[in-house]
């Protein structure tokens, strides 16, 4: 019997339960596709690193997921107890037939199972076939042969989903049981709600704190663009953060007040058809869900900056990627080590061997050929000792503007002294990775460096006055500004600043502060290459390995397969995590709207009625409900789209990648795509399900 | 001349096994300037009666013409137009949109028939000026008083220029001092306004304010009872007397 009542409750009242349906079935499938990632896995053809770069993606992901699930419990709690508020009225009145509490929480603990089954079901079945294209875009991304593709089915995570489901389930049977227990009978059927009184602003102080709100975020905005460079720790970038909450909240706390304000004094606006109701509706709606307006802004704020900030990283590394590897190895090692030192990090004093020692007054390809390399793996080999000299240290280098720069930026290492390469050996280097080679004369310098802020800083000296006095000798830098270079291979322009010097400049053998090997593997296929790269990097267990070991001897490198590598899954990393995080952020915020929406539906109905009953036809009617949903869906958006603008921009520069227009375009397009379809798809829900509720009964 | 006259008009609700007789041929008439009001107790069919005129309800038969228009006749957008033209109404429970003020409530009703603004604020304030609401036009309703309420809700139903206005309970949600004052304002608005009303009443007290009674049982007119030059208090006396007749029914006795 109660079996019956509920699958006929489910029935009548299907268009509230749309909405909460649909939260279900997309939080269960996003579930199971994000979980899914480890049987699809299996089936892509990739290198040891990128597997393991994988595993780690997979172990990132189900970590996030127990988050996940926290934010998901919560939206069900959120939206079953608005079910559950609305139908009060049909509770009393079972309760009035003689129907116990116990048997009203055994109809939702019915239907709760109902509903939770149905919702897995469907969820699942769509998660199985939505995680087909994200096994083609795991590929896509880690650019691995997608050749034999298989329909899979993660029987792990189907089980995960359920349990975890499961669990949010029990948390809103068990919610819904005290909710009902405390019920009085009375408030049941009186459950009606009554007009709230209407909470009107004082114009002015509205007009007020929207000019105070708009005028702190414009300030946060230029925080984080304008004056990115002057924000330096965490703690600075809390300042712009807080602003920018606090400017979101005053903006909806006066936003309405303030444009009713303008619309009022343009009675032409104002006082056409169902403008003037349309707007006071707003002006309510908005001014009693101020805090959950803020809230919806501020995730979708992330959930836009995330997901396009994400995908134009990765599009700007790979473009750059190419560029800082021009040679498949670097291999260096520090030069002349000292017979001891004192531990930074444990304060004790450390000997080296005299092997150590010994080895270390020796280039790269001395520790090769003694230890059993076999040099055959190599070509183009080109070795260059890298000095640095007590006398020239960053502070040297900006000699006159030192001051300025010191008050400006407090935490940089002054006292470091700069790397020196004699010009000849950088030129060796400059031929291989196909950048430009220079000449200098006896009392000539270059700066290379090709770290923007490092740049600029170092400009400013180099324009004005460059000369430096060492060993009694003053030089001057050939050019007015750093020339663009570096040495080292690695994913972006890091390179700080390098002193190209003339030959003649005098420094001693025990000044070389590394020894460094260039080199190209000598394999034309990428089997080969990745042959070769395991003989050099990573952990085999050759005679070569064993040998540098035993003796201690510490050799340093990066490749272009594992910076390739490893940049493509960190990039590959971040934008799984941010379409994951993402997505269930929308949905969160366009559930909450949604529910927002329909929660008021029953005074708007009376509202509409009462238009209804003075003579507004249902076309009249419709277009006023349509635009009041779509204002109040888009506004928050609107506010996070300008929010997301300065954000994408702050992320860039905080990394560092130039992205242009043309590269920031497809995952602008491709973020658009994902917010619309699914906050499309609840604004439809909801604008289909208030016309339902608003709709005339006879 | 007839404002409103509604010919033999039937209404049945249910299905063929099982039918309900709301209206059984009612026939009346009312004129420009009259002051009609509708009785009889509850189930009696006049709300049914007023729903049917204020073209909310259809009829099963029988003509319903208003200002020379058979409105039984008139579908969708027509109906609706009509109803916002040459219709004003006046509910029992105020009706009034709780987040517009009293100015905007008044507005609606123009502006939903997209007459030009600069005419909607100076009518506005000329009808408010004539209910006596001026002071309370920026109030919004949950600031006013019931009386005031139902003042504005008047004004609303009146500013269109309605050929006839229809009034259902319009003192039921009311204390007796604010029912007085209002049935006063539409002793006003009658007089020196000119406007037609039709209201439905179960109340004695108020229906004496009207100029003719008809009442109605069953589904049918039972009595018509018209004022003529009695004083209100006579008039009050004659209801009584045909709603203790309307009360008791000679089945009942037997």
């Amino acid at each position: 019997m109660l079996f019956k009542l509920s699958i006929r409750n489910m029935k009548k009242s299907f268009k509230d339960y749309a909405i909460y349906f649909l939260t279900l079935v997309l939080g269960v499938a996003i579930f199971y596709m994000f979980n899914s990632l480890d049987s699809q896995e299996a089936m892509l053809k990739v290198s040891e690193s990128t597997r393991q770069m994988i595993q780690l993606m997979i172990q990132m992901l189900g970590m996030i997921s127990v988050f996940i699930a926290i934010v998901l419990g919560f939206l069900i709690v959120y939206a079953n107890n608005f079910l559950v508020n609305r139908r009060k009225r049909e509770f009393g009145i079972y309760m009035t037939l003689g129907m116990g509490r116990k048997q009203i929480s055994e109809i939702i603990l019915i239907e709760t199972i109902l509903i939770g089954i149905l919702s897995l079901i469907v969820g699942i079945f769509i998660g199985i076939f939505a995680s087909q294209f994200m096994s083609i875009l795991v590929a896509k991304l880690f650019e691995a042969d997608m050749s034999e593709f298989t329909f899979v089915f993660s029987k792990s995570a189907c089980v995960k989903t359920c349990i975890y489901f499961a669990v949010m389930y029990l948390a809103v049977i068990v919610l819904n049981t005290l909710t009902i227990s405390r019920y009085k009978l009375i408030n049941l059927l009186t459950a009606i709600r009554k007009n709230e009184k209407i909470k009107m602003k004082n114009p002015i102080i509205s007009i007020l704190v929207f000019l105070i709100s708009a005028g702190l975020l414009g300030v946060a905005y230029y925080m984080v663009t304008g004056g990115v460079y002057e924000l330096r720790t965490g703690e600075q970038l809390l300042k712009p953060i807080l602003m920018g909450i606090v400017g979101t909240i005053g903006v909806f706390w006066s936003l309405s007040g303030f444009i009713l304000r303008i619309i009022q004094s343009r009675k032409k606006i104002y006082l056409k058809g169902t403008n003037m109701f349309v707007l006071r509706q707003l002006n309510n709606k908005i001014n009693t869900n101020i805090v959950s307006m803020s809230i919806i802004c501020l995730m979708l704020f992330m959930t836009i900056s995330v997901l396009s900030g994400s995908l134009s990283i990765k599009s700007a590394l790979d473009s750059e990627l190419e560029k800082f590897t021009p040679v498949d190895v670097n291999l260096y090692k520090t030069a002349y080590l000292p017979e001891s030192y004192v531990s930074s990090y444990s304060g004790k004093t450390i000997y080296n061997t005299k092997e150590q020692i010994e080895d270390s007054k020796k280039p790269v390809s001395y520790t090769l050929e003694t230890n059993g390399y076999d040099m055959n793996n190599l070509k183009d080999i080109v070795e260059i000792p890298i000095y640095v000299i007590p006398e020239w240290n960053l502070k040297n280098s900006l000699g006159d503007s030192y001051e300025s720069t010191k008050s400006q930026y407090p935490m940089l290492a002054y006292d470091i002294s700069e790397s020196i390469i004699k010009i000849s050996d950088y030129n060796k280097i400059a031929r291989l990775y196909g950048e430009e080679q220079y000449s200098l004369k006896d009392d000539e310098y270059i700066v290379l460096c090709n770290y923007e802020q490092m740049e600029n800083i170092r400009n400013q000296t180099l324009n004005t006055n460059s000369n430096i006095e060492i060993n009694g000798k003053i030089y001057h830098s050939k050019y007015k500004e750093c020339k663009d270079g570096f040495i080292y291979m690695a994913t972006t322009e890091i390179n700080a600043g390098i002193i190209l010097v003339p030959d003649n400049f005098e420094v001693k053998d025990e000044n070389t502060e590394q020894y460094l090997l260039v080199a190209n593997y000598n394999s034309e296929t990428e089997e080969g290459k990745q042959k070769i790269e395991n003989t050099l990097i990573g952990s085999a267990d050759t005679e070569f390995f064993k040998n540098i070991k035993n003796k201690g001897i510490n050799l340093d490198g990066s490749s272009k397969i594992s910076i390739k590598d490893s940049s493509k899954g960190l990039a590959t990393i971040i934008i799984f995590i941010a379409i994951y995080l993402g997505i269930v952020f929308l949905i969160a915020s366009s559930a909450i709207l949604a529910l927002k929406q329909l929660t008021e539906s029953s005074d708007n109905k009376q509202r509409y009625t009462i238009l209804r009953k003075i003579g507004c036809d249902e076309k009249m009617i419709n277009k006023a409900l349509f635009r009041q949903i779509f204002i109040f869906f888009m506004t928050p958006l609107l506010l996070a789209i300008i929010h997301s603008i300065f954000g994408i921009k702050f992320i860039l520069s905080m990394l560092e990648v130039l992205a242009s227009p043309d590269e920031l375009l497809p995952s602008v397009i491709v973020t658009t795509i994902i917010i619309g379809a699914i906050y499309g798809v609840y604004f439809l829900a909801t604008y289909y399900g208030s016309k339902n509720i608003i709709k005339d009964e006879e | 001349m007839s404002v409103l006259e509604v010919k033999n008009i039937e209404k049945y609700y249910g299905n063929k096994s099982n039918l309900t007789k709301a209206i059984s041929g009612i026939s009346f008439t009312i004129n420009e300037g009259e002051f009609v009001g509708i009785m009889g107790a509850s189930g009696s069919g006049k709300t049914t009666l007023l729903n049917c005129i204020s073209t909310i309800d259809r009829v099963t038969a029988g003509k319903i013409i208003i200002n020379n228009q058979d409105i039984t006749k008139l579908r969708g957008n027509q109906l609706n137009k009509f109803r916002r033209e040459e219709l004003g109404f006046i509910f029992q429970d105020f009706n009034l949109l709780d987040t517009l003020t009293s100015y905007e409530n008044i507005a609606l009703a123009l502006t939903i028939q997209k007459v030009k603004p600069h005419e909607i604020d100076k009518k506005v304030k000329e009808v408010a000026r004539k209910l006596n609401i001026s002071d309370i036009l920026n109030k919004y309703p949950y600031q006013i008083s019931g009386g005031q309420k139902q003042r504005v809700a008047s004004a609303r139903a009146i500013i269109t220029n309605p050929k006839i206005v229809l009034a259902d309970e319009p003192t039921g949600a009311l204390d007796s001092k604010s029912a007085r004052q209002l049935l006063e304002t539409f002793e006003h608005l009658n007089k020196n306004l000119k406007a037609t009303i039709l209201m439905v009443t179960h109340d004695a007290f108020t229906a004496s304010y009207t100029d003719r009674i008809i009442f109605i049982k069953d589904g049918k007119i039972f009595n018509e009872l018209i004022k003529g030059e009695d004083i209100r208090k006579q008039f009050f006396e004659k209801i009584i007397e045909v709603q203790t007749l309307l009360g008791g029914d000679l089945n009942d006795v037997i």
